[in-house]
């Protein structure tokens, strides 16, 4: 029968290995040739809609890639969608929504009115273009099928 | 009650209580807000709903876990708390932390990263607060007379949740690696330390209600909490699937995921079994309802509703979507919002000397939460599976999706109502049961 000494080796050592386990994927996933995390690209203009997309807290309502809160739509391939539905001008639809000073509704449900600037606006902007190009295990195809549909054709 | 320092729970667990009635508030408007009445919108915005929601729940349940800790240990060290002033100090700043933090959400103040929102500043004021906390109660443990796994266990939940903030405050440009890093804070914290914190209060209310021997009981609580870390820490990859990392973590994440239900599986049997072994009936039957629902609900809320969202194939379609409310809500009630109901209702009599053992209204408390909550992850979970046949199948968009799922969330409401009736009734029982007094120490457990 188990002893009290073996159950706590059998927790402390498995403990251990796993955390030391965790750590050794950590940084293989962050190795160059591991990496896929689009980083390579990232401009000044996207880290600062970064930080309007964290200090705006979007997430609170949308999701990115598929992290949120569910009450808005997911972003992560959301110019290619909104290029398909408005004949190419996706950015410039997202840019005055963003900039627009009374709140968007989009069937009844309402978003903040932010009032951005043409800079502001332009910075979140270059913040989802390189967020839709991450490769997202198979994850992009999913949330973004009419994405797939144009690059098929 | 065995020390007049572990009064100082009670504040902790009221404050506890207090947070607890504002998350639910904000769980209506949002609830409201789905629906279609979200009139409230000038002031109180979703994101600012949502980020109060989630926080109050955590710091609620820090606080229950803090009160717990002041409760436990001067027990199970066999002294008195080093310095009652310095708990009521953090009490007060924890408190004012938290209304801070709160208020700010409304003025548009915060980080925006999901579940870790509160701004920057106030992380270093946690920290301090938490620092505090860990100092009076490691003191506390390693002066005094004897050092039970119970109390260490607890006690290492509590510094490796602390540490574990850490990582949350550092600074990427790139979203992906922002993402990965605040999973070492909320994975790792609600599937891996809280774990402990929950294994150290069961087994200390095991010991007090079942009679049945502590080297028994503690010797489970290392296989429960080894197998806790074993398959969760791993687990944590499954957050890791689709945000932008190396396919590795569709493996890694997919089995570990799958025997994280194992450690939950363990302490649901470990609970129900020491209950059947144990010859001392304890007269607190609340108390037992509420520490073996904690170890059952976890089970079936973070175990199997976990397994359920986390198989790499089933989340491809299921990641972003309301199933993750479905799993998030059964498992944060069950795992820790019922194992700090529990500890009150252990606690409260003893501290307060007024033996509210079997009250009707506490029974009630106990069946309507739970009946309410479970009513809530079905409506979740329907919503969410229409959800993702709907959006992620048949190609719809995003909002008429949510026009057709709204009227689940009416029954979500109305069983949201349930569970708050459920929380009323406990908390009016919890002020029934008057203030703690130093006459309560005469009681003989």
């Amino acid at each position: 029968m188990l002893s009290k000494k073996q159950a706590r080796a059998f927790f402390l050592g498995g403990t251990l290995v796993t955390f030391l386990i965790f750590i050794g994927l950590t940084i293989f996933s962050f190795t160059k040739e591991n990496d896929q995390t689009n980083h390579e690209n990232l401009s000044a203009e996207a880290i600062r809609g970064k930080e309007i997309w964290e200090t705006n807290n979007c997430m609170g309502c949308h999701t990115l890639l598929g992290e949120g809160a569910y009450y808005a739509p997911e972003l992560t391939k959301v110019i290619d969608r909104l290029d398909i539905r408005y004949d190419g001008n996706g950015k410039e639809v997202i840019k005055s929504i963003l900039m627009s000073p009374a709140p968007w509704q989009p069937n009844g449900r309402k978003m903040v009115a932010y009032g951005m600037t043409e800079q502001e606006a332009s910075d979140v902007v270059a913040f989802f273009e390189w967020i839709g190009k991450i490769d997202l295990n198979g994850f992009d195809r999913v949330i973004s099928p009419l994405a797939k549909e144009k690059m098929n054709k | 009650m065995k020390y007049k320092s572990q009064k100082v729970a009670y504040w902790f667990f009221a404050l506890s209580m207090l947070l607890l009635v504002l998350q639910i508030i904000y769980g209506f408007v949002m609830g409201f807000a789905r629906i279609g009445f979200d009139n409230l919108h000038e002031f109180i915005p979703f994101n600012t709903a949502r980020a109060v929601h989630t926080n109050l729940l955590v710091v609620w349940l820090l606080s229950g876990f803090m009160g717990a800790a002041y409760y436990i240990i001067p027990e199970e060290a066999q002294r008195e708390l080093v310095n009652v002033k310095l708990a009521y100090v953090q009490l007060i700043s924890l408190a004012l932390v938290g209304v801070a933090a709160v208020v700010g959400f409304h003025f548009n103040m915060w980080e925006g990263r999901k579940f870790l929102e509160i701004p920057r500043p106030l992380d270093y004021l946690v920290v301090v607060n938490v620092l505090l906390f860990l100092g009076l109660i490691l003191t506390t443990l390693f002066k005094g007379k004897r050092q039970t796994t119970t109390a260490l266990v607890l006690s290492m939940g509590l510094l490796f949740a602390a540490l574990l903030y850490l990582p949350g405050m550092l600074p990427f440009d790139s979203q992906v690696t922002d993402s990965f890093f605040r999973w070492w804070v909320v994975h790792l914290w609600v599937e891996g330390v809280w774990e402990l914190i929950m294994g150290g209060i069961l087994s200390f209310l095991l010991i007090k209600l079942t009679g049945v021997d502590r080297e028994v009981i503690e010797k489970w609580l290392y296989v429960i909490v080894g197998l806790t870390f074993l398959s969760g820490v791993l687990g944590t990859g499954h957050h890791y699937y689709y945000i932008g990392v190396n396919k590795i973590w569709l493996i890694v994440g997919g089995i570990f995921s799958a025997l994280e239900p194992l450690a939950f599986l363990a302490m649901a049997l470990f609970a129900v079994n020491m209950y059947r072994k144990g010859e001392k009936k304890h007269p607190n039957k609340l108390a037992l309802y509420w520490t073996l629902g904690a170890a059952i609900v976890s089970f079936v809320g973070a175990g199997l509703l976990g397994f359920a969202h986390t198989l790499p194939q089933t989340n491809l379609y299921t990641h972003g979507t309301l199933v993750t409310g479905m799993h998030a809500h059964l498992a944060f009630w069950g795992a820790y919002g019922m194992i700090v109901l529990a500890i009150i209702s252990y606690s409260l009599p003893n501290m307060t000397g007024r033996k509210l053992y079997d009250s009707a209204r506490g029974r009630m408390a106990f069946w309507l939460a739970n009946v309410g909550m479970v009513g809530m992850t079905v409506a979740f979970g329907v919503a969410g599976v229409a959800q993702v046949y709907l959006e992620r199948k048949f190609k719809m968009d995003f909002m008429l999706v949510q026009k057709e799922i709204a009227i689940h969330f009416v029954v979500l409401v109305l069983c949201a109502s349930i569970f708050a009736t459920g929380i009323i009734l406990y908390i009016i029982d919890f002020y029934k049961h008057g203030k703690p007094s130093d006459e309560a120490l005469k009681i003989n457990e």
